[in-house]
């Protein structure tokens, strides 16, 4: 069972950085969700898997039976599920925006925040920063 | 009671400006009083815990370290302090110039629930907590820095969510595994059993992964390409508020993190902090050299400075963490003005290119003085803060034989000062460009603007000519962080016991 979650994992992981590495921001997107899935699955898999009774504790007892299951990596990927999706949400009205201001979803075009030609653009070196033989020619 | 207060009164600011969203004017009355109240509740919890005690509050009365804690000792609350008046001076700020647009926008619930996430972040007792706080703090940043939905913006947003986003999904798996290893979140708890620990090797690359997540976050080397990417878009409020905390909730988390629980491990982490440390400040100064943009100059710097808080983390002395946190103090000061300062030169030239700026010296001549005091801060002249900073990191340095790293941060001290004199002699000293127009201050502008600029340059004055108490301070607060001891017996406390009986 360890051995099948750790695979589980793993290719939820590997799968995720493949999509990274997507030039289209949708794929990054999903990437990471799975990559998500995947933290979920390990903090799961940390609180030990087995076959535990449900942690509810039976009327009339003061703690957990011994053969419970950890309820706390529950709690903790409860909360984890309902952050990546608020922030996957976020993400996702990111993208549709992106694609809407710029035509398409390829990050490769996105080049406005670090213009490659910085020179021509607003960031130009000023005038006293150029040797002085090319502001003349200028 | 009070130790609530810096995570519930922006909560609550949050919530009701978010109510009042078609009352523009009621949002920002209650803006500035809730930073103002958020900067008094730091000052009073930095004076209840000054002589080192560590304030304790198990959240809904479950015992430690099942509850959920919140702790604060002194360096939790300079932080706070220093954050509630960073929330104060860009409130006062975001009053000025595009005020209207910002906040109809938004501005005021997102900046306050942004506030609530850096204050939990440093109030978090356990590693998970410390995550949440994180998420509260990473989604308002989102929403802040796409502001204005500028196609600059737009671009600027993608780099910043998707680094953040893996970044924090990295800490989210080093939780799980740290949890799977010790059993335990709290931090103090991890503090008590991490050095018994049978896999001290797992436990490395645990810390290493949590290194991974929080130096994206702090914009170390070489994981800081987002920054320079994303924060000279956005409107200069958020820049300005972004450039003085996010990156400083990364720094909190490391010295916090690897001072209590792998504090142990320091053979290890040492000498891996400390080549961080090097490329972080180097990298970042070469990259501000080459850019013309103030915004860009300035972001660049960001990178560099941390370099100098994570010494602190490499040497794990006493007097090194005790420079680190001061250093961390007037960074934020100086840091936050320059960017206010920033925007002060687009009002004035209407630019923030340097090649279009210039002659300000004559057109605003108490802008220029006010530029004059963080830019030489920051580059570490004497009679102001920066010197004392640097002053402090160096000499730690020397005295515990990292002559590189020292050499290396009196160096990137120099380049440092290049930069800023760039700045002065290109957009202050030299001439205005033949044609420039600039539309008239109102006189409200002027006030929201200066105040604030002013306010902060007198703050790194005081901790420059008045040092002694700052450094007092800073010296306590590193020697709490060293005394795990401490920490451990004010957390578990009394409920030690029964705790050792439930595990």
């Amino acid at each position: 069972m360890e051995s099948l979650s750790a695979l589980t994992i793993g290719a939820l992981a590997g799968i995720a950085v493949y999509l990274f590495l997507a030039r289209d921001l949708p794929r990054v997107l999903i990437g990471f969700v799975l990559l998500g899935t995947a933290a979920n699955l390990s903090i799961f898999a940390a609180g030990r898997i087995g076959p535990f009774v449900p942690p509810i504790v039976e009327p009339g007892m003061a703690a957990l039976a011994a053969e419970a299951a950890n309820p706390l990596p529950q709690a903790l990927i409860l909360t984890a599920i309902v952050i990546g999706f608020g922030l996957a949400v976020f993400a996702l009205m990111l993208v549709v925006r992106a694609q809407r201001t710029f035509g398409g979803v390829d990050h490769s075009g996105l080049t406005e925040a670090e213009p490659a030609d910085s020179d021509a653009r607003a960031a130009a070196p000023p005038d006293s920063f150029r040797p002085a033989a090319e502001r003349k020619a200028a | 009671m009070l130790i609530v207060a810096p995570f519930l009164i922006p909560l609550l600011a949050a919530i009701a400006t978010a109510l009042l969203r078609s009352h523009l004017g009621a949002q920002r009355t209650i803006g500035v009083a809730a930073s103002a109240a958020l900067l008094a509740s730091g000052l009073a919890l930095a004076a209840r815990t000054s002589d080192g005690a560590i304030l304790v509050s198990a959240m809904g009365g479950w015992a430690l370290p099942f509850g959920i804690a919140i702790v604060v000792d002194l360096f939790s609350a300079i932080m706070i302090s220093i954050a509630g008046l960073m929330a104060l001076a860009v409130s006062i700020y975001a009053l000025g110039p595009g005020a209207g647009r910002r906040d109809r926008a938004g501005f005021q619930p997102l900046f306050h629930a942004l506030m609530f996430g850096v204050c939990g972040a440093f109030c978090a007792g356990d590693i998970f907590n410390l995550y949440v706080w994180f998420e509260v703090m990473l989604i308002a940043s989102f929403g802040l820095l796409v502001l204005d939905r500028t196609r600059e913006q737009i671009d600027g947003g993608v780099r910043y969510v998707v680094l953040n986003l893996i970044g924090t999904t990295i800490f989210l798996i080093a939780v799980g595994l740290l949890y799977g290893q010790l059993g335990t979140l709290n931090f103090a708890d991890l503090a008590r059993v991490a050095p018994s620990a049978e896999n001290q090797g797992l436990l490395a690359a645990i810390g290493v992964m949590l290194l991974i997540a929080f130096g994206a976050k702090a914009a170390v080397f070489p994981l800081f390409n987002w920054l320079p990417a994303a924060y000279h878009t956005a409107s200069m409020p958020v820049a300005a508020i972004f450039a003085a905390l996010l990156t400083k909730v990364g720094v909190y988390a490391i010295l916090r993190v690897f001072t209590l629980v792998f504090g142990h491990d320091a053979a290890f982490f040492g000498p891996v902090f400390g080549a961080i440390a090097a490329a972080t400040m180097v990298t970042g100064v070469l990259g501000a050299a080459m850019h013309y943009d103030v915004r860009r100059i300035l972001s660049f710097h960001i990178v560099s400075q941390i370099g100098y808080m994570i010494v602190g983390v490499a040497l794990m002395t006493p007097a090194a963490l005790a420079a680190a946190v001061l250093y961390v103090v007037h960074h934020i000061v100086v840091k936050a003005n320059l960017f206010l300062v920033a925007g002060a030169i687009r009002r004035e030239s209407g630019s923030f290119a340097l090649g279009r700026c210039g002659g300000l010296w004559c057109a605003a001549p108490v802008l220029s003085l006010l530029f004059v005091v963080p830019a030489f801060s920051l580059a570490g002249l004497p009679p102001l803060s920066g010197f004392w900073g640097k002053l402090a990191v160096i000499r730690s340095g020397f005295e515990a034989e990292a002559y590189l790293l020292a050499a290396t941060a009196l160096a990137v001290g120099v380049l440092t000062l290049y930069s800023m004199v760039k700045i002065w002699n290109e957009a202050f000293w030299k001439a205005a460009p033949v044609g420039a127009r600039v539309r008239p201050w109102t006189r409200r502008e002027r006030v929201a603007v200066y105040t604030p600029i002013a306010m902060l340059a007198c703050v790194t004055l005081t901790i420059g000519v008045w040092v002694e108490p700052f450094a007092a301070l800073a010296h306590t607060a590193a020697e709490s962080l060293l005394d795990r001891e401490a920490y451990i017996a004010a957390v578990l406390g009394a409920d030690r016991a029964l705790a050792e009986v439930a595990r």
